[in-house]
């Protein structure tokens, strides 16, 4: 029974990391189409920011629910700078944003790297989440299920902000129409710094629960990246209903092909299945036909 | 424009050779040579990647895999030769009773490796890049994808330390198709076998970008559906160019590992990966001599300062990415073309990026 | 009617749920200018999207017999399907005549596509000669005029041999004398191929055209010889609101800027 429990409740709760990962990837490639390498990066900043409000907040119960907001606006802050300094001369080429990016979180990689110990930094648990919880027979870590749990808050925040919002439907409307928007007023450049902003913020957060479950250090962010990009594409561009279910799809995947194979195998097999899946639903992945053709 | 003066590249590349194959050996001590054969295979990975990512626009952000192809094949081959009818010796390591894992076997034929190290590549490029393209996977998807291949490829060597060698790679090579690579002389030979191939991929991509296929890519890669409606399969051409991007990155890989010595999962992961692509971008990624010229200053920077000064080397070339592809998206060799536009006309726009790399060919 | 006529029936074409095209018929022969007009957002530009591929459409579209529906954009191709996009769309960075090479190159050998061009095909001069180009084949075509591209353009159809060239909006933006330039150009390759073009310009069309469809909304409105269609009052209700007879200021409209309508996310 473990067998296929355990992988599954492992596997969700991957997910839902990558999915949070995947969250600010979606709202800064998907409605921006900036392709940020650096979001692994910001990811990273939010869990360092955990340890750093723990050596503010020495009870752990209390330093991770204030870390969390707190790394929502440092990483969010990060993003914004980045989007002044870099990213808005770059709207038109998006292919070259992902290489300015790559710049960006080489820079910040080797930042932490001097900045906190080489080997990482321990991020203390909190106290309420040191149970476990037994799913048939599985004892399942408390940790694993608020992960799940922040990120059903971070989609749901993130669905009414776009949806009831006036900066959310500011959001959608440069999205569908960045010209006509534009002439009905709407502050562009606003809504484009907003949204890094957001975007990089909600890194932060997920930054923050990974801290929880696995080190904390300057690589951390390298192993989120690419797979959040996949999942962003394989959910299809702007949908975050496709996000949801592929970020899962991946986590339950990843972690039943580590369970059975090792997890260097894993990888592999991931990516084959991400190029078979393409060969099926090029949808997920593909440009959207439109009629303008350059 | 380079149709009226092919002499002017020719004589550029010929320039290159004289310089690599003649002057470099009598003027650089053994060290400096080595180290520069090592330059020529990462230039030889980079004319690929121009080829592919400059005019073909398709950023190829895992040629480590192909690299890897390249090098670990050569590095079978010569860790069998170097062990003779022994286990090589990091096999007993693990499990004294250890028998040869099965996909060793073939390489200990020469034939066999040399095949492989064209044959894998290009296999593997094709299946890759036909899944992608007839699929109309591109940019930012396509770049990610490879991307993770390499990562994935770089994690899959690292675990699996019996039959790879794992993090601590493949070294201690005695032998280079039985010449003794300790010999000076021997070494000076791999070396000029490294340089005269670097001048062979830069005279098959000065031919490509000249001949017709040449300006098929740049269409393609300008207006790929465009391209479609003239009756061409634009996921035909990129192919093209993808595979004989593979191609070089392996035959880059295979040269390095007798020149260095030792090849190991992080020479074609993610971050070696990328290391191949800063050259091409800093030196120009649609240029004939931009990327092999940007790859040799890379890696110079890479092995200089790069253990002298590792931490200032990563934030360099940070700032070298965001530098130039924020201001100089074509590179250094954009510069030239840059300022004679800009001489001759001071208030008009930089000629766009082909004219000016194609400038940049004339002047070498 | 030949059999290399190009005969659309029953053409239908749905965005999720919008009808863009509801049943068009009409057919094209060579030795005719054939006209497609209609008001903005009438369905013309999806018309030709369907017939090459482009968009995904129910009915049938024929040339010579054989079913061009279904196939990939490439394949109808290469049945000799040509068409030029309502903006110019040529390669920019390289010069009018490697535009053309390109355009030539779907006649050759693989193989030879990796020898550099020598000289220029006899077919590529014709192209150029016909089109008023000749002075322009080493300029990069980024840097032509408005008008130049698009003669570009119905070059690049010419030299690629195609049977049918389906022009979009192909005079949008040109002064009058291109116009009529761009006419008489027309009426030249029609005799002997079909040349289907999308107007808005009822001006030219009454120049030009041997046979006209109008669409409306989607649906075939009117269709026949200019006078006739100029002479149904369905047709002038559309135009004018009202019955009347100048129609030429009113129609000269603006070229619909399809540019920046509908953006790319990525490219
Ligand atoms: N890709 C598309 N998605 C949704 N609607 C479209 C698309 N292409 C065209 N349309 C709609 O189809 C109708 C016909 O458009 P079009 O063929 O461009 O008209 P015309 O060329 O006659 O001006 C318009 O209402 C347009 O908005
Ligand atoms: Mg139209």
């Amino acid at each position: 029974m473990d067998a296929l429990i355990a992988p599954l409740l492992n596997g969700s709760a991957q997910g839902a990391l990558l999915l949070l990962a995947a969250l600010g990837l979606s709202l800064t490639f998907g409605q921006m189409g900036v392709i940020n390498m650096a979001h692994g990066e910001f990811l990273m900043i939010g869990a360092f920011t955990a340890y750093l409000v723990q050596q503010v907040i020495a009870s752990s119960d209390l330093s991770i629910p204030v870390a969390l907001p707190v790394a929502l606006v440092v990483a969010g802050l990060f993003g914004l700078l980045l989007e002044v300094t870099v990213i808005q001369w770059m709207y038109r080429r998006p292919l070259d944003t992902l290489l300015v990016t790559v710049g960006v979180s080489l820079i910040l990689r080797q930042a932490a790297l001097q900045i906190f110990p080489s080997q990482g930094v321990p991020v203390e648990k909190p106290g309420w989440l040191d149970g476990q919880l037994n799913i048939l027979g599985y004892e399942w870590p408390l940790r694993q299920l608020f992960s799940i749990l922040l990120a059903a808050v971070c989609v749901a925040a993130l669905a009414a902000w776009l949806k009831y919002t006036s900066f959310g439907r500011r959001i959608r409307a440069t999205v569908h129409n960045r010209d006509l928007a534009e002439t009905s007023g709407i502050s562009t450049r606003t809504v484009d710094r907003l949204t890094f902003f957001a975007g990089s913020g909600l890194a932060g957060v997920a930054g923050v629960a990974a801290s929880l479950i696995g080190g904390t250090n300057s690589q951390m962010g390298v192993q989120y990246i690419i797979a959040a990009f996949l999942v962003v594409a394989a959910g299809g561009i702007g949908q975050l209903k496709g996000t949801i279910i592929a970020a899962w799809a991946v986590g339950v995947t990843l972690s039943y092909f580590a369970y059975w194979t090792t997890g260097s195998l894993a990888q592999v097999l991931a990516f084959i299945l991400v190029i078979v899946f393409l060969q099926l639903r090029p949808q997920g992945l593909v440009t959207v036909r439109t009629r303008s053709l350059v | 424009m380079t149709k009226s003066k092919p002499w002017i590249s020719l004589s550029g590349i010929g320039l290159f050779a004289v310089l690599l194959l003649a002057v470099a050996p009598l003027v650089l001590t053994d060290h400096w040579l080595n180290n520069l054969g090592k330059y020529c295979c990462w230039a030889i990975a980079a004319v690929g990647i121009g080829l592919a990512w400059g005019r073909g626009g398709m950023l190829v952000m895992g040629q480590g895999v192909f690299f890897a192809l390249g090098a670990y094949s050569m590095a079978m081959h010569l860790t069998l030769e170097t062990a003779g009818d022994r286990i090589p010796g990091f096999m007993v390591l693990y499990d004294p009773l250890a028998p040869l894992p099965v996909f060793w076997e073939p390489f200990r034929s020469t034939g066999f490796t040399l095949l492989a190290i064209v044959l894998l590549p290009v296999l593997l490029a094709s299946s890759l890049g036909y899944a992608l393209f007839k699929r109309r996977v591109k940019g930012a998807y396509f770049a990610i994808l490879t991307q993770a291949l390499a990562v994935a490829l770089a994690t899959l060597i690292s675990s699996t330390i019996r039959e790879t060698g794992g993090d601590t790679g493949l070294s201690d090579f005695k032998y280079f198709f039985g010449f003794v690579l300790n010999d000076p002389a021997n070494k000076r030979m791999v070396y000029l076998i490294a340089a005269a191939l670097l001048i062979v991929c830069l005279f098959a991509v000065w031919q490509l970008y000249r001949s017709r296929f040449g300006e098929l890519l740049v269409a393609t890669r300008d207006a790929e559906e465009r391209v479609r409606f003239l009756g061409y399969d634009p996921a035909n051409v990129k192919l093209v160019a993808f595979v004989v991007s593979a191609l070089m990155a392996s035959i880059g890989g295979a040269m390095f590992v007798p020149i260095v010595g030792i090849i190991t999962p992080a020479e074609i992961g993610a971050a070696a990966s990328i290391l191949m692509i800063a050259g091409v971008a800093f030196g120009g990624r649609a240029s004939l001599f931009g990327p092999a010229l940007g790859a040799i200053a890379v890696g110079w920077g890479q092995s200089s300062l790069g253990s002298t000064w590792p931490d200032g080397w990563t934030y360099i070339l940070g700032l070298l990415f965001i530098v130039v592809i924020l201001f100089l998206p074509n590179g250094l060799s954009s510069l030239p073309a840059r300022f004679t536009a800009a001489r001759r006309s001071p208030d008009r726009q930089p000629a766009p990026a082909i004219v000016a790399a194609e400038l940049e060919e004339a002047r070498p | 009617m030949t059999d290399a006529s190009l005969v659309v029936t029953d053409l239908h074409v749905e965005f999720s749920g919008f009808v863009a095209v509801g049943g068009v018929s009409f057919d094209a022969h060579p030795g005719e200018v054939r006209f497609l007009i209609g008001p903005n957002g009438a369905g013309k530009t999806t018309c030709i999207d369907a017939i090459t591929g482009l968009t995904r459409a129910t009915g049938s579209a024929r040339l010579g017999g054989k079913e061009l529906l279904g196939r990939p954009v490439h394949k109808i191709v290469r049945l000799g399907v040509g068409r030029t996009f309502q903006t110019a769309s040529v390669f920019d960075e390289l010069t009018v005549l490697q535009n053309l090479d390109i355009a030539a190159g779907r006649h050759r050998r693989s193989a030879s596509l990796l020898r550099a061009r020598r000289g220029t095909d006899g077919s590529i001069e014709q192209a150029l000669e016909e089109t008023g180009l000749a002075g322009e084949f080493a300029t990069p075509s980024g840097i032509l005029s408005h008008g130049q591209k698009q003669w570009l353009e119905i070059a690049m159809l010419l030299v690629q041999d195609a049977k049918v060239l389906l022009l979009d909006e192909p005079v949008a933006g040109m002064s009058q004398d291109e116009r009529t330039a761009t006419g008489e150009l027309l009426q030249r390759i029609a005799a002997k191929r079909i040349v289907l073009v999308v107007e808005h310009d009822m001006d030219f069309m009454r120049r030009f055209a041997t046979r006209v469809t109008v669409l409306h909304q989607g649906r075939v409105l009117s269709q026949g010889a200019v006078a006739e269609v100029q002479a149904d009052p369905k047709v002038q209700e559309v135009y004018l609101g009202t019955a009347g007879a100048a129609t030429t200021a009113a129609m000269s409209v603006v070229p619909e800027a399809a540019a920046g309508t509908h953006q790319r996310k990525e490219d």
